[in-house]
């Protein structure tokens, strides 16, 4: 690993129903200072496994682990206050739709400052600051008339901007991007991204980031883990993918349509020799 | 042979007493047979256009052919027409009846048809999209969106249109979902002497899957290009 | 990647739960309980009571609640307990009236308005609007004055004011649901008219109509016996519960069961309606489910 100091180390991760039908089926990973995609359709337990890095999982699912650590910090037994401290502080987390995750009767302003007045005591004029500081960063223009403007005026790119702006704004230590773009015309996805990626750089933060497009967010990442059916079924560096030797993640990597396949069939996956080898694995 | 034409077609957005127009003076064609793609951002009048084309808005101006007929701007499609017009929605989610099992929805309008051999078209329907037949008893919530994606193109394949309208078909599906259902539209358009208007803001769905395509920006058409 | 289960060490850590009621023992099912209860006690009225309800017996009136009559005597010296058992029939019989009858107008009037929208729509809520904003238990009592008391001029009075709300929730859930992507595909596929709005509409504008009418059963249940209470529901001698706390009310001070048993039979009915309306709202709204 590039980095001693691990951000997340997780063994043996479960996530379960009350009926016992489990939905993560014990996984393991760990990462430090790292841009780490965690990659699988919807249904592998990819959105369940970041969630349950922010302690957002709903009361009626059951967690265990053998080792769930954030920060050094064993977390899996934290209270809504102890996560009310790390959330927004240490870790922060970016959601799929900024239409849904911006409340649309406040201010921009209002809303990225509201993690500094939670976390830190700062005076009005510099807490004014940092936000149009934070906006900028994140390559709004007008700062300081962008503050008082309310999410319906903006668009979807700029929106999921101020969504960054929040979760950057008390500069934690790593930042989960759960779908950061699928809301977002595709011509905005990449720009986003980008944006992610350097400023998790910049500042020498730990991301993680989920998608069901391996081939879009590949190119913002170092690391690669693929998930399937609630196992993690390879894991390799970005740039190994092209060839990856898993038949899960050569699928993923390659089932992209574009202009140079017109006339042949897409890759597609054959989901009986995944399962056969996922049960391999297991055992 | 032209299967659609345009001449200056204008569409408005009627809220109250309120007009708005958002799409300007749209010309085009649409050869029978091929795949037409309409590409742009969000907000640029593509899905506008093609509800028009679907007959589910009809607040239009200007002139459109359409499978050799005029329509009349105003009213809604009826008979053979809105029958050969068909359409695959962008959110598989949202666009089948959350109460009708799979049976109930497909059969509904082949029995207002007054066809007899429904089930036989069913079970025909369902193998060619390559679903398993025992899943007809089902709701929609207890299928994937790849599966429900299916079911609602054996919905638009039923009714034996010309016309198939693809209304971002794949951008709420995972991307190797995505895979199955493109290359299933294309199986299914080369059987089936099938036109397509397709609908996304994925260039590159477009350029894999389209014969044709017109660019468009602010309620106006940008650029035109052909793949051959 | 690692074999997981050879770590299952008892050093698992696992997320804290919080004390929660058993599944089973939720407001549904309390509810549930209390109206099944009801509707039992209301058929098995005759084998259940120990005392024809109506037979007066001026020797025994206004006896305490004992080991003969558990619930004591009114002041014809009738067994309360009996009368109360009884008195639940009409007013399940009204309240299942009043919601045949308002439940389908409500609805009709809700769809209709916001699948056709323009005039008819205008016209139908304004009648709406008119008809709920009319005092419910005055025009109940007028219309009763004129039609003469009785249960089902009751229930026709009641009905007459409670069918706006359905209309109203009707309507909204309707237009929630016009534009939505499977009745654009049902036009498509030539599903129009009528058979739109039964086969496809309806069902998804019953379930919280239902949930409505649970709700406002509990209301009924209360208008019932203040219909009754003045006089103008039920006629003597018939047991109604409204009737007994009328007449128990002359002796409260000195004989309280003769209006208190009754008061708690109408509390209990309107709280167990109000119970299953709650818990088939929390069962249905998905946004509830937490």
């Amino acid at each position: 690993m590039t980095n001693n100091s691990s951000l997340i180390r997780i063994e043996s991760l479960k996530i379960g129903l009350e009926d016992g039908t489990e939905l993560v089926k014990g996984i393991d990973f760990s990462m430090g200072r790292e841009r780490v995609a965690l990659v699988g359709e919807s249904g592998s337990g990819k959105s369940l496994t970041a969630r349950s890095l922010m302690g957002l999982l709903p009361d009626s699912l059951h967690v265990q682990a053998d080792r769930f650590e954030l920060l050094g910090e064993a977390v899996l037994p934290y209270n809504q206050r102890q996560w009310n401290q790390l959330r927004g502080k240490q870790v922060a987390m970016v959601l799929q739709d900024p239409k849904y995750a911006l409340n649309p009767t406040q201010n921009i302003g209002r809303q990225v400052a509201e993690p500094l007045v939670l976390h830190q005591s700062l005076s009005k004029k510099v807490r004014i600051e940092k936000v149009e500081h934070m906006l900028d960063a994140v390559g709004l223009p007008n700062p300081a008339q962008l503050r008082k403007m309310y999410p319906h005026q903006l668009s979807g790119g700029m929106g999921q901007r101020v969504m960054l702006a929040i979760a950057l704004i008390n500069d934690p230590q790593f930042l989960i991007a759960d779908e950061p773009t699928s809301a977002l015309d595709h011509a905005v996805r990449d720009q986003v991204l980008e944006l992610i990626s350097s400023l998790v750089e910049e500042r020498n933060m730990g991301l993680l980031l989920i998608s069901h497009d391996l081939q879009q967010v590949a190119d913002y990442c170092e690391r690669v883990l693929v998930m399937y059916q609630g196992q993690l079924i390879d894991q390799l560096a970005a740039s190994e993918l092209s060839n990856a030797s898993h038949p899960y993640t050569k699928t993923l990597w390659s089932c992209r349509p574009n202009i140079d396949k017109r006339g042949e069939s897409l890759p597609i996956l054959d989901r009986k020799q995944i399962a056969s080898l996922t049960e391999g694995a297991a055992r | 042979m032209n299967l659609i034409e345009l001449n200056d077609v204008s569409i408005s957005h009627v809220q109250g007493s309120e007009r708005n127009t958002v799409v300007h003076d749209v010309n085009l064609t649409v050869k029978a047979g091929e795949c037409f793609g309409l590409v742009g951002p969000s907000g640029c009048g593509k899905s506008t256009l093609l509800w028009v084309l679907a007959g589910l808005n009809p607040h239009w101006s200007g002139s459109i052919n359409m499978l050799d007929q005029p329509l009349s701007a105003g009213k809604v499609f009826t008979g053979d027409l809105r029958r050969r017009v068909q359409m695959v929605f962008q959110d598989p989610y949202a666009s089948l009846h959350p109460k009708h099992r799979l049976r109930r929805a497909l059969s509904e309008p082949l029995k207002l048809l007054g066809y007899q051999d429904i089930d036989d078209r069913l079970s025909e329907g369902f193998k060619q999209v390559g679903l398993a037949e025992n899943m007809i008893d089902r709701y929609p919530h207890q299928l994937s969106g790849g599966q429900r994606q299916r079911v609602a193109i054996i919905r638009a394949l039923l009714l034996e249109p010309k016309l198939l309208l693809l209304d971002e078909p794949t951008s709420a599906l995972d991307m190797s979902v995505q895979a199955e259902i493109l290359n299933l539209l294309n199986d299914l358009k080369a059987k089936r002497d099938l036109t397509m208007v397709m609908v996304s803001h994925d260039p590159d769905v477009v350029d894999y899957m389209c014969d044709h395509a017109v660019t468009m920006k602010a309620g106006r058409i940008d650029q035109e290009k052909f793949y051959n | 990647m690692m074999d997981s289960t050879n770590n299952l060490t008892p050093h698992t850590v696992q997320k804290k739960r919080r004390f929660r009621l058993p599944r089973w023992l939720n407001t549904f099912n309390i509810g549930l309980i209390m109206v099944m209860m009801l509707l039992g006690l209301a058929l098995l009225a005759p084998l259940l009571s120990p005392f024809d309800p109506n037979v007066q017996n001026i020797q025994d009136r206004l006896l305490a609640p004992d080991a003969v009559h558990w619930f004591g005597t009114d002041r014809f010296g009738r067994d309360l307990f009996s009368r109360v058992l009884f008195g639940a029939r009409p007013t399940l019989i009204l309240v299942s009236l009043v919601v045949i009858l308002t439940v389908p107008i409500g609805l009709a009037v809700g769809i209709f308005a916001g699948y056709f929208g323009g005039w008819v729509e205008r016209i139908l809520m304004r009648i709406t609007d008119i008809v709920m904003s009319l005092p419910s238990l005055v025009i109940a009592l007028a219309l009763v004055s004129i039609l003469g008391p009785g249960l089902m001029n009751g229930a026709l009075a009641l009905a007459f004011t409670s069918w706006p709300s359905f209309a109203r929730q009707a309507r909204t859930e309707t237009l929630s649901i016009r534009r939505s992507d499977y009745l654009s595909a049902a036009r498509m596929q030539g599903v129009t008219g009528l058979r739109l709005i039964v086969g496809h509409i309806l069902p998804l504008v019953l379930p919280s109509a239902i949930v409505r009418a649970a709700l406002n059963l509990g209301g009924i249940i209360l208008a019932a016996a203040g219909l009754g209470f003045l006089g103008m529901g039920i006629q003597p001698p018939t047991a109604e519960w409204g009737s007994m706390v009328s007449s128990g009310s002359r002796v409260i001070f000195d004989q309280w069961w003769v209006a208190a048993v009754p008061g708690f039979a109408i509390l209990f009915a309107s709280l167990a309606f109000n119970l299953l309306g709650d818990g088939l709202r929390d069962k249905m709204d998905p946004r509830h489910d937490k």
